[in-house]
């Protein structure tokens, strides 16, 4: 899905796909698509091969179909209101994936590299604690659900409330 | 009518994942929602406990207890999120 903001000029990609993705070939891609912006900022997370102490042998990831588009695209709406960033994208897998698979990718471009980096890490920081996505790994021991961490919280709230954003607990 | 949504572990622990309530005067917030749920059975008042961190959408964006709703919205309960 590629659209641009209506408040801002900045153009998006987002993916919420099953199928496995390149990190090269989507950079090598971003990089040619984004030539003017003069710097490109990527990440790439991948599956781990041990969590908690325990062999991850692979995970299922769910997600919440339609909330993790708008998500998704309302934290890369509210990077490009901070950051002069000429385009941003973000590609997340679902599905099944096996460890050191690429799960998500970020890319931002700027003109510089300090907004194209703070842009990136802020959508990275808060894709974490709002993006309706749950990991259920199976491990030696068994399949089990993988709780939130709390320094997930404190890196997004780091970085201040966002429109539309709650504090996430429904409850008291 | 209102569309009610499990996902993850909470889908798990109910056994279903979406469940159609009628609106009405006790359905007014998602707080309301979750009490109206959690009175279905033992089941769903084990996996719904407010002794759980369970986290709330509507129409897809996240919502807070007093979020209001309104007839026809879809809400949806869940543990907090675990992607990226």
């Amino acid at each position: 899905m590629t659209s641009s903001s209506p408040k801002t000029s900045t153009q998006f990609e987002i993916r919420v796909q099953e199928q496995a993705f390149q990190p090269g070939t989507e950079l090598d891609r971003w990089c040619a698509q984004c030539q003017g912006a003069g710097a490109v900022v990527s990440f790439v997370g991948l599956v781990r091969d041990m969590n908690l102490g325990e062999n991850v042998q692979s995970m299922h990831l769910e997600h919440y179909p339609g909330m993790t588009e708008k998500t998704l695209r309302t934290l890369c709406e509210e990077a490009a209101q901070r950051w002069k960033i000429s385009d941003v994208c973000v590609i997340h897998r679902y599905g099944d994936l096996f460890p050191a698979d690429p799960i998500v990718m970020v890319m931002t471009a700027s003109a510089h590299r300090s907004d194209a980096f703070s842009a990136c890490e802020f959508v990275m920081d808060y894709l974490k604690t709002q993006a309706p996505f749950w990991k259920r790994e199976n491990t030696d021991s068994g399949p089990r659900w993988v709780e939130a961490r709390e320094s997930d919280e404190k890196a997004a709230l780091s970085w201040g409330a966002i429109d539309g954003s709650v504090d996430g607990s429904a409850r008291s | 009518m209102i569309h009610v949504r499990y996902f993850a572990s909470l889908r798990e622990a109910l056994g279903t994942d979406h469940e159609d309530l009628v609106y009405s005067q006790h359905t007014q917030t998602i707080e309301a929602v979750l009490s109206v749920c959690r009175a279905h059975s033992e089941r769903h008042a084990a996996a719904l406990s407010s002794a759980k961190p369970i986290r709330a959408a509507l129409n897809q964006t996240l919502a807070v207890l007093d979020t209001p709703v309104q007839d026809g919205d879809e809400i949806a309960f869940f543990p907090p999120v675990t992607g990226g």
